[in-house]
């Protein structure tokens, strides 16, 4: 397992990036895209209290369970219906997430 | 035409704290928000959560800091234009600036602070057919003036905190509040929900949950929704004055991005010495701005708004030099 990772992100303007992540510093992959200076509005900074980091995933991987917390925000901003929709704040980086595959939400951008 | 000294776009932690900097170098203030209350995201998104990087205070809920803030501006009389967006500026002949919102009102000042966040909040609307046909005719996204619903038939839609917040304050003011939820438990702070159930079981609201507000109807204005419950599917028509859909708000740019500042991905560009923008007399400090090493933190707001305001001073004040005080020494002069 290796202590960093690759995940890749596709824009709002349909453009693929290859961002590198460490799994051994608490970071969320919201945090990650943060920090790779890609555009992710993330209001509330990672509370699941926004939706405005709002990601669809699209390879299947191994994520932790949605909280009830992280259900209600999606289905209060009208995203839960848009299948394999995740907050990206509450995915906590994990070696298991090597190679996974994310677009993000409309509601990240402007 | 409200006349000020540093016209501020955001009534946030640091739009709130740029009156009390102001204010000890005898500059006043007028802050505009498209939100109803001061506070900006701490008011309205997470007022209950708490803060524990504010110098001096362990931890402060983000509520009692923007309390806090309000106070210490107090001395300063700062005016207030809320629940209305700042949208169009232009140069006036004196040079000073005017400002616009988009309810029209207008304001005047030498300088501007624009200490905006992550944009003006907009509010998230639901799919509704005719929904914008019933904007400000029943139609309500934040609430302003809570008298308006005095004794009227109220709908309420969401699952979390403002909705629980207004459910449980209108149930004193209107005739009826229906508490309308897409699922069966609420996501608020666990004593508004509470506090919500047992209002419902006093019979002094009605909550309808695993349903959601699928139509809206009337001729002119707003006289009822349509509500569809999602396990039965039954559809029940509910008399209405008035619908207020709170889904949560989310920050747009919005209006600023037509002001020819320096913009760098939804952030305007600014020189980090005194927080100026590519326009002589705009300024912009915290959430909003950039510049090399930026830190997105409350308190870096603080020490942003505090650099800015002497350079207003002098802005406004060339012939003059400002000589720095302390609080401790010279107190806190109220005007």
């Amino acid at each position: 397992m290796e202590a960093v990772i690759n995940i890749n992100v596709t824009d709002l303007l349909g453009n693929k990036h290859q961002i590198k992540a460490p799994t051994d510093m608490g970071l969320n992959l919201m945090e990650a895209i943060r920090a790779n200076d890609l555009q992710i509005k993330a209001t509330c900074g990672g509370m699941a209290m926004c939706a405005t980091c709002h990601v669809v995933v699209i390879n299947s991987h191994l994520l932790p369970a949605m909280s009830e917390d992280e259900e209600a925000m999606l289905d209060d901003a009208f995203l839960l219906n848009i299948p394999h929709s995740r907050l990206s704040c509450q995915l906590m980086l994990t070696p298991e997430m090597d190679g996974m595959e994310v677009k993000l939400g409309e509601g990240t951008g402007e | 035409m409200i006349e000020t000294d540093i016209l501020v776009i955001g009534a946030g932690p640091c739009g709130l704290f740029t009156v009390f900097e102001a204010g000890l170098v005898k500059l006043r203030c007028h802050l505009i928000d498209a939100l109803p209350q001061p506070g900006g995201q701490l008011a309205e998104i997470y007022p209950k959560k708490p803060i524990y990087d504010i110098p001096g205070f362990p931890m402060i809920m983000a509520g009692e800091l923007v309390s806090n803030l309000m106070k210490q501006a107090e001395p300063f009389n700062p005016g207030f234009t809320l629940g209305e967006r700042a949208e169009h500026i232009e140069k006036m002949e004196d040079g000073r600036w005017k400002v616009t919102t988009n309810r029209g009102t207008v304001h005047a000042a030498p300088v501007i602070a624009i200490a905006a966040g992550l944009g003006s909040f907009e509010p998230r609307k639901p799919e509704i057919p005719n929904l914008l046909n019933f904007e400000d005719k029943g139609v309500e996204y934040i609430i302003k003036d809570p008298e308006k619903f005095r004794d009227k038939n109220v709908v309420i839609s969401g699952g979390g905190d403002s909705a629980l917040d207004w459910t449980i304050f209108l149930a004193d003011v209107a005739k009826r509040v229906t508490l309308v939820h897409r699922r069966s438990s609420f996501r608020g702070h666990l004593d508004s929900v509470h506090k919500v159930t047992e209002l419902a079981a006093t019979g002094k609201i009605n909550i309808v949950t695993n349903s959601e507000v699928t139509g809206l109807n009337g001729s002119d204005n707003l006289e009822s929704v349509t509500i569809t419950n999602f396990d039965t599917e039954d559809i029940t028509n509910l008399e209405a004055d008035y619908f207020i859909p709170l889904f949560g708000l989310s920050p747009k740019l919005g209006p600023l991005k037509n002001w020819d500042l320096n913009l760098h991905k939804e952030s305007i560009t600014v020189n980090p010495i005194d927080c100026s923008t590519n326009i002589p007399g705009i300024y912009a400090v915290g959430d909003i701005n950039d510049y090399p090493g930026k830190l997105r933190l409350i308190l870096c707001g603080f020490h942003e708004a505090t650099m800015m305001v002497q350079s207003a001073y002098k802005y406004i004040n060339p012939d003059k030099n400002l000589v720095l005080k302390y609080t401790t020494v010279s107190g806190v002069k109220a005007f």
